[in-house]
C-alpha cells in the first residue's frame, strides 16, 4: 500500500508540477489600458511569423488598448489544431499565409463570415473570400526574373512563354513542394485549362538548366551567377537581395493584363467559427485592412499591400506597376489539389 | 494518464512474472505514447480517397527508392562514424582523447538546418568552392557533385552519429578490450579481433543507436526539404499541404511505421538467443596504446569530423550572429532560454523516468504482449513531427472538448487538458520515448539475472529493488538517455508549435518563426542560443567520466 | 619451451613484476602459486603479450617473443589463454567459441574439430547452448576447449577455479591435470591455492611481490622452503625457536628433532624450526605430552591445535579413531624426517601460520 501511495503522488506532484509551470509562463499581452473595464483580448492564431505580425499586434495594442494574445505554428498544423479544438478553441482570428490554405480553413468550417463595409471598401474583391469567410492583407506577387545580361525583357510574354523551346536549359524553377509553384499552377489551371497547364509545366520542366531549388533566393542567385537565364520567384525575395546588393544583375519582368496579368497571392486572416470574441477580431481584422495598418504589414516584408490605396515600399515601387491577374486568388485554393497532381504527373519534382 | 496504472505490478512483482505479461503500467504509457499511431491506423477507416492511387503513381516509386536510399546511407555513415569514435575514444590512448570524448556530441546541438545550410551555401553554384572551381577551369562541369541524395546522407549522417557514438561508447567502456584479447590469444590481429569480437559484442548498443539515427532521418523534413531531396516524409507532407488531404498523410506515415517496425523485428529474429551480458568485468583492461603515427591519425579523424560537423557550421552561425546581434537580441531572449532549458530539462527527466519504468517492466514480466506493447510505444520517432504532433493534438482536443462538455458545459471557460504542460509532455513522451528507452533497454541487458534474483533474496524487490539495484547500474545509461532526450528537446519544433500553451515560446520557435520566412542569418542567434544552452549541461556532465 | 630471464613489468612506479625467470619443458604443467597482488596475472598477461615487459626477456622454444625492444603481437605467439572469467564471447555458441580461433580450414573441418575438443572436455552435447545457458564449470570447460583447440605451443591459465565451489575444484583439478596430459599440453597456470598446485602441476613457483621466491617441484616447496613466505604459504604449520645441535639435528622445547637438513650454520645458532602438522605424531606411550587447546574435524583425521607446558603452540594431524577432547592432555612425539629451519634474525620468533 505504502508503494501505491508513493507513486501515486509522485505523479500527481509532477503533474502538479507541471501545470504550476504552466500557470507562471505568462502571457504576450501587452498591458491594457487605465479603462475601469478591461478589454477582452484578442487570441490569434497565427501561421504568419512573429517578427511580421508583432509590431501590428503592438500598434494595435498601445492605439486602443486592446490586448492580443496569439500563438504562431505551420499553416496546416494550425488549422489542424483549430479544427480539432472545435468549440472549445481559445482561437479567435486565423491569420495564416496563402489563399490555399485560407480557402481550406474556409472549406473545413473553421471560419465564420464577417460583412463589414469597411472591411468590403479596403480589400479588393478578388483578394477575399466570395463568401466574406476570409480577408487578404497582404500582396505577393510571383512573377518572372531575368539575367540582365543576356536577356532582353522583349523577348518574354508570359508563364505560358517560358515553356517556349527558346528557353531549352536557361529555366530556372523552385520545387513543386513550395505552395507558391502549386497555386501559381492552380490558377494556370483555372485560367487555361488543365490540358493547357499540364502542356506548359512539361514545357518548363523540358527547359529546367538545373534541378529545382529549394528556395527563391537560392535561384535568384543561380541566375545571378550565370547558372539560368530565367526563373519566376516571389518579389520580396528579390526585393531582399536587392536591398543588400542594389547592383545585382536581375531584372523584374510584368507579364501583361492581356496575357493573364500577374499571379499573386496573399497572407490574410478571417474570424473563427467559435470565436468567443468574434467582435474583437473583426475589429482587429478591419484595422489590420486600414491604411495606416497596411503599411506595416507589408512594409517590412516587401510584399504589397492589399489595400490599393496604399503605396508599396519605395524599393518595391521601383519595379513599376503591375497588373495583377483579376482572378479571385481562393481559385488557387480550389484547384491547388489538381495542380499538384499535374506537376507530379509532369514530373515537376 | 500513465499515473493510474503503475501500481498493482510495484505491490506483487511476483505474480506476474511468468504471467502472459501484460502490466497496467506498460498498457498505460504504450496507450499514451501510441495515441498518434491509434489516430493513424483510425484514418484507414474514412477510406482512401482519390490521393493514393496518385501517389502511388506518381510520388511513391521514387520517394520510397529513396527513402531507402537515405536509411541505408545514414545508417551505414551514422554506424562508422559513430562507432569507430567510440571504440577510439572507449578503448584506446591518442592525443586529445578527453577532448574529444566530449566534443564528439557537439554536433548532436547543431540544428541539421544549420549544417546544412552551411553545405550548400558551400557547394551550391553560387558558393565560394564552384565559384573558385570555375575560376580555375572555366566551367563547373567537372566539380564533383555529391548531389541531393549525397548531401541529404552526409549532413543527417553527420548530425546524427552522436545518437550511436554516445549510445556505444557505454558499451565499449564498460566491456572494456577483453574480447580483443580473447581474439588475439586465438591468433587473430587486432582489426579482426575487433571486427568479429568487439563488435558483435555491441551489437544491441549499435543497433539501439543506429535505430535512433534512421528513425530521425525517416523522420527528418527540414534537411530533406533543404537539399530538394523527396522523401517518403516529404511525400506526406505533400500529401497533406499540398493536397490537403492530413487523412492519406496518416496512411502514408502507417505505412511508414509499418517498414520499422518490420526492420526492428528482424533485427530481433537474427539475433536469436545469443545474449549480450558482458564477459566478464575488465579488471586487468587498460587503453590499448597506440604508435605514435597511429594515435596522431586518430587524434586527426576525430579533429575532422568535429570541425565539418561543428566548427564549420558553428563558425558560420557565429558570424551570422555577430552580424545580426543588434537587429536580434532584446531581453525577451533570456525568457526564451529559460523556457527552452525548462520545457527540455523537465521533459527529459519525466521521459527518460518512463522509459526505466517501462523497461523495468518488461524486463520482469517479459510477455509477449508487454514487449510488443513497449516496442510499439517506441515507433512514434519515426513518423514526421508535424503528423506525430497533429495526431496526440486531435484525440486530446476531443477528449478534452467531451469533459468540457461534462464538466463545464458550453461556456468554454476551461480547457482541462489543453491547459498547462500536461498536454506538451506527453506529446513529448510519445515523440522521444524511443530515444530515452534505447540506451536503457541495452544497459538493462547487461544486468546479469543473477544479479536481481540476489537482491530479491535479500528481500529487496519492487521499487526498491529499482532504486537500490538498477538505478546505481544504470546511471550511465540513465545519463546517456536523459541528455540525449534534452539535446532533442531543446530543437524540437512541430509539438512545441502545436501544444505550448501561451507564452511559452522556444529558442526552437524563434528560429522557426525566422527560417520560414527564408531569414537564416537572423535565426543564427538563436540557433547558437540552442547550441550553448542545450550543450552546457552536456559537456558539464559528460567531461568527468571518460 | 618456455623460458624467462629476469622478466620485470612496472606500471607507473609500481614494480608488478621484479626480475621473474623460469623454465618450462615441453608437456609440462606448470603454476604460478601467490596470494591475489603478487603478480600473477600481469606475469601471464606478459607472456600472452597483452602486456610490454621493461626488463628481461621471454623465451618460446628459440623465439624470442618480448624483450623491452621488441614484442611478438599476442596473435603470432601460438599462446593460448583461459582468462579468469573466462570470458567466453556471448555473443557465440558454445561450439562457436572453441571454434573461435581456428581458421584456414573449411566450415565443415572447423566444426569437427572444435567438437572434437568439446568432446574431449566432455560437453559435446551441449554444442549449440549459449555461454549463459551453461554452468560455471562448464564454461570453464568450454574456455579451456576454446583456448586448446587451435592446437596452441602453450596454454595459459589464470585462476582457473576462482570462480568455482569448492568441490568442483577438487575434483576438477585432477580432471584437468589428466585432460592436459592426454592433450599433451604444455600449460602455465596462475592460482592462489596451493591444493589446485600440488593437484596438477609438473613445477610450481610462489611468486611474491612481484618476485619468484623458488621454482620447484610441489615436494621440494613444501618439504624444502627457500623462503620463510614460501614455506607458510605452501601449508600449515608453526615456528618455534631452536638451536642448531648437530649437523642434521635442532635442538627445541620437544628435544631434539632430526631429519635431512640444509644448515651449515655453527652449533648453538639460533633457528627458527618449522613444524608441520605431520611432524606432530600421536603416541599415547609418549613421555611428551600437551593440552588440546582446539580441535578440527577433518575426516580421515583431526588438526589439533596443542599447548607446551612452555605456552607454545603445536599443530598435530592425527587420525580421526583418536578422538580427544579439548582440556585433555595427549602424548605427542616428533616425526621429523625433513627439519625445515631458517636462521632467526631478531627478536622473538613467528608462532602458528594457518
Amino acid at each position: 500500500m505504502l508503494l501505491i501511495s508513493a507513486r501515486t503522488m509522485t505523479i500527481s506532484v509532477c503533474l502538479a508540477v507541471l501545470s504550476g509551470l504552466a500557470a507562471c509562463g505568462g502571457e504576450n499581452a501587452a498591458p491594457g489600458a487605465d479603462d475601469a473595464q478591461p478589454p477582452q483580448p484578442v487570441v490569434v492564431y497565427s501561421a504568419r511569423a512573429e517578427q511580421l505580425i508583432k509590431p501590428i499586434f503592438d500598434a494595435y495594442t498601445s492605439e486602443t488598448g486592446v490586448p492580443i494574445q496569439y500563438t504562431t505554428d505551420s499553416e496546416q498544423p494550425l488549422i489542424q489544431k483549430l479544427l480539432a479544438e472545435g468549440q472549445t478553441t481559445p482561437a479567435d482570428l486565423l491569420l495564416t499565409v496563402d489563399a490555399g490554405n485560407l480557402w481550406y480553413a474556409a472549406e473545413q468550417g473553421a471560419l465564420r463570415p464577417v460583412y463589414s463595409e469597411a472591411l468590403e471598401a479596403n480589400i479588393p474583391a478578388h483578394l477575399r473570400d466570395p463568401d466574406n469567410h476570409w480577408f487578404g492583407l497582404s500582396v505577393r506577387a510571383r512573377t518572372i526574373v531575368y539575367d540582365t545580361r543576356s536577356v532582353d525583357p522583349e523577348e518574354l510574354t508570359d508563364y505560358a512563354g517560358l515553356a517556349d523551346e527558346k528557353w531549352r536549359g536557361k529555366l530556372c524553377l523552385r520545387t513543386s513542394e513550395k505552395v507558391y509553384n502549386q497555386s501559381l499552377v492552380a490558377m494556370l489551371i483555372a485560367q487555361l485549362g488543365e490540358q493547357t497547364a499540364e502542356r506548359i509545366v512539361r514545357g518548363w520542366v523540358a527547359n529546367l538548366a538545373t534541378d529545382v531549388f529549394a528556395n527563391d533566393t537560392q535561384l535568384l542567385e543561380a541566375i545571378a551567377a550565370g547558372q539560368c537565364a530565367v526563373g519566376i520567384v516571389n518579389t520580396y525575395y528579390f526585393g531582399r537581395l536587392q536591398k543588400d546588393n542594389p547592383e545585382i544583375p536581375i531584372g523584374v519582368f510584368w507579364p501583361s493584363a492581356e496575357t493573364g496579368g500577374v499571379h499573386v497571392n496573399v497572407s490574410g486572416a478571417g474570424v473563427t467559427r467559435h470565436a468567443d470574441n468574434a467582435e474583437g477580431a473583426q475589429a482587429l481584422l478591419t484595422w489590420m485592412s486600414s491604411p495606416k495598418a497596411q503599411n506595416l504589414f507589408g512594409g517590412e516584408n516587401m510584399e504589397y499591400p492589399a489595400n490599393q490605396a496604399v503605396a508599396p515600399h519605395p524599393l518595391v515601387a521601383a519595379w513599376g506597376p503591375f497588373e495583377a491577374s483579376p482572378m479571385n486568388v481562393a481559385q488557387a485554393g480550389a484547384y491547388q489539389a489538381d495542380a499538384v497532381k499535374l506537376m507530379d504527373r509532369a514530373g515537376y519534382r | 494518464m500513465p499515473g493510474g496504472g503503475t501500481t498493482r505490478t510495484a505491490v506483487k512483482p511476483r505474480t506476474v512474472r511468468n504471467g502472459y505479461g501484460l502490466s497496467p503500467l506498460v498498457l498505460a504509457v504504450a496507450f499514451v505514447a501510441s495515441l498518434p499511431l491509434l489516430v493513424v491506423i483510425l484514418s484507414f477507416l474514412g477510406g482512401a480517397g482519390d490521393v493514393w492511387p496518385h501517389l502511388a503513381r506518381y510520388v511513391l516509386p521514387q520517394a520510397l527508392s529513396n527513402t531507402l536510399w537515405l536509411a541505408t546511407g545514414v545508417a551505414i555513415g551514422t554506424t562508422l562514424i559513430g562507432v569507430s569514435l567510440a571504440w577510439f575514444v572507449a578503448a584506446c590512448e591518442f592525443p586529445g582523447r578527453r577532448f574529444f570524448s566530449w566534443a564528439m556530441l557537439l554536433p548532436m546541438a547543431m540544428p541539421g538546418y544549420v549544417l546544412g545550410f552551411a553545405f550548400a551555401a558551400l557547394f551550391e553554384y553560387t558558393g565560394p568552392l564552384q565559384g573558385g572551381w570555375r575560376l580555375l577551369f572555366g566551367s563547373s562541369e567537372h566539380f564533383p557533385d555529391i548531389g541531393a541524395r549525397g548531401a541529404a546522407i552526409l549532413t543527417l549522417t553527420l548530425t546524427l552519429y552522436p545518437y550511436v557514438y554516445l549510445i556505444v561508447r557505454e558499451a565499449f567502456a564498460s566491456q572494456g578490450i577483453r574480447g580483443l584479447e580473447v581474439a588475439r590469444s586465438a591468433g587473430f590481429r587486432p582489426l579482426q579481433g575487433f571486427v568479429r569480437v568487439t563488435l558483435p559484442m555491441a551489437r544491441p548498443w549499435i543497433v539501439a543507436g543506429v535505430s535512433l539515427a534512421v528513425m530521425e532521418s525517416l523522420a527528418d523534413f527540414g534537411t530533406v526539404k533543404l537539399f530538394n531531396y523527396q522523401t517518403f516524409t516529404t511525400a506526406i507532407y505533400r500529401a497533406w499541404y499540398g493536397l490537403f488531404s492530413l487523412q492519406s498523410a496518416l496512411q502514408l506515415s502507417l505505412v511508414l511505421v509499418v517498414l520499422v517496425l518490420v526492420a526492428l523485428i528482424l533485427e530481433r529474429r537474427l539475433r536469436g538467443r545469443a545474449r549480450y551480458n558482458d564477459p566478464g568485468t575488465a579488471r586487468h583492461s587498460r587503453r590499448i596504446t597506440l604508435s605514435a603515427g597511429r594515435a596522431w591519425s586518430v587524434s586527426l579523424f576525430c579533429g575532422a569530423i568535429l570541425f565539418v560537423a561543428f566548427g564549420l557550421p558553428a563558425g558560420l552561425i557565429v558570424k551570422w550572429s555577430i552580424e545580426n546581434f543588434a537587429l536580434e537580441f532584446d531581453s525577451g531572449y533570456w525568457r526564451l532560454i529559460t523556457n527552452s532549458l525548462m520545457l527540455a530539462g523537465f521533459a527529459a527527466m519525466f521521459i527518460t523516468g518512463v522509459a526505466m519504468l517501462l523497461g523495468f517492466t518488461v524486463r520482469r514480466s517479459p510477455g509477449i504482449a508487454n514487449r510488443s506493447l513497449a516496442r510499439v510505444a517506441t515507433l512514434g520517432y519515426a513518423i514526421p513531427g508535424a503528423v506525430l504532433a497533429v495526431g496526440f493534438f486531435v484525440p486530446v482536443a476531443w477528449l478534452s472538448r467531451g469533459l468540457n462538455d461534462v464538466i463545464v458545459g458550453n461556456d468554454g471557460t476551461v480547457i482541462a487538458l489543453q491547459s498547462g504542460l500536461t498536454v506538451i509532455f506527453l506529446a513529448y513522451l510519445a515523440r522521444f520515448l524511443a530515444v530515452a528507452h534505447g540506451p536503457v533497454e541495452s544497459a538493462l541487458q547487461r544486468i546479469r539475472p543473477s544479479v536481481e534474483e540476489a537482491a530479491r533474496g535479500m528481500g529487496v524487490s519492487g521499487l526498491r529493488l529499482l532504486g537500490r539495484v538498477h538505478l546505481p547500474i544504470l546511471r550511465p545509461a540513465i545519463l546517456t538517455a536523459t541528455l540525449l532526450v534534452f539535446v532533442d528537446l531543446m530543437k524540437e519544433l512541430p509539438i512545441t508549435l502545436m501544444t505550448r500553451p501561451f507564452g511559452w515560446d522556444t529558442l526552437a520557435v524563434r528560429v522557426f518563426q525566422l527560417t520560414t520566412e527564408g531569414e537564416w542569418e537572423r535565426a543564427a542567434m538563436p540557433a547558437v542560443a540552442i547550441v550553448i544552452a542545450g550543450l552546457l549541461p552536456v559537456i558539464l556532465l559528460t567531461r568527468r567520466r571518460y | 619451451m618456455l623460458t624467462l630471464t629476469d622478466v620485470s613489468f612496472r606500471y607507473g612506479d609500481d614494480v608488478i613484476l621484479d626480475a621473474v625467470s623460469l623454465t618450462l619443458e615441453r608437456g609440462q604443467i606448470g603454476c604460478i602459486l601467490g596470494p591475489s597482488g603478487s603478480g600473477k596475472t600481469t606475469l601471464l598477461r606478459c607472456i600472452a603479450g597483452f602486456e610490454p615487459v621493461c626488463g628481461g626477456e621471454i623465451q618460446a622454444g628459440s623465439n624470442k617473443l618480448s624483450s623491452p625492444q621488441h614484442q611478438v603481437p599476442p596473435e603470432q605467439r601460438r599462446i593460448g589463454m583461459v582468462f579468469q572469467d573466462y570470458a567466453l564471447l556471448p555473443h557465440l555458441s558454445t561450439l562457436k567459441n572453441v571454434g573461435f580461433g581456428l581458421r584456414g580450414m573449411s566450415s565443415a573441418e572447423k566444426r569437427s574439430r572444435a567438437l572434437h575438443f568439446l568432446q574431449k572436455v566432455g560437453l559435446e552435447n551441449l554444442a549449440e547452448r549459449y555461454p549463459h545457458e551453461l554452468s560455471g564449470g562448464q564454461q570453464q570447460r568450454v574456455a579451456i576447449a576454446r583456448a586448446m583447440a587451435p592446437e596452441p605451443d602453450l596454454l595459459l591459465m589464470d585462476e582457473p577455479y576462482s570462480n568455482l565451489d569448492l568441490a568442483l575444484r577438487q575434483s576438477l583439478g585432477q580432471e584437468m591435470r589428466a585432460l592436459l596430459k592426454s592433450l599433451g599440453a604444455t600449460a602455465l597456470i596462475a592460482t592462489h591455492d596451493h591444493h589446485d598446485a600440488f593437484a596438477m602441476a609438473d613445477v610450481t613457483g610462489v611468486l611474491n611481490h612481484g618476485r619468484l621466491l623458488q621454482w620447484d617441484t610441489a615436494y621440494r616447496l613444501y618439504h624444502r622452503p627457500a623462503d620463510r613466505f614460501v614455506a607458510e604459504f605452501v601449508g600449515k604449520g608453526v615456528w618455534l625457536p631452536g638451536r642448531i645441535a648437530t649437523g642434521q639435528s635442532v635442538e627445541i622445547e620437544t628435544g631434539i628433532a632430526s631429519g635431512s637438513m640444509i644448515a651449515d650454520w655453527p652449533v648453538g645458532t639460533p633457528v627458527d624450526v618449522l613444524l608441520r602438522p605431520d611432524d606432530v605424531v600421536h603416541d599415547d606411550d609418549s613421555t611428551l605430552t600437551a593440552e588440546v587447546v582446539n580441535k578440527q574435524f577433518k575426516g580421515s583425521e583431526f588438526l589439533y591445535e596443542l599447548r607446551l607446558p612452555s605456552g607454545a603452540r603445536l599443530l598435530s594431524s592425527v587420525p580421526s579413531h583418536h578422538n580427544h577432547s579439548v582440556g585433555e592432555s595427549i602424548g605427542i612425539r616428533l616425526e621429523t624426517d625433513h627439519v625445515v629451519v631458517f636462521r632467526r634474525e631478531s627478536g622473538e620468533s613467528r608462532g602458528k601460520f594457518p
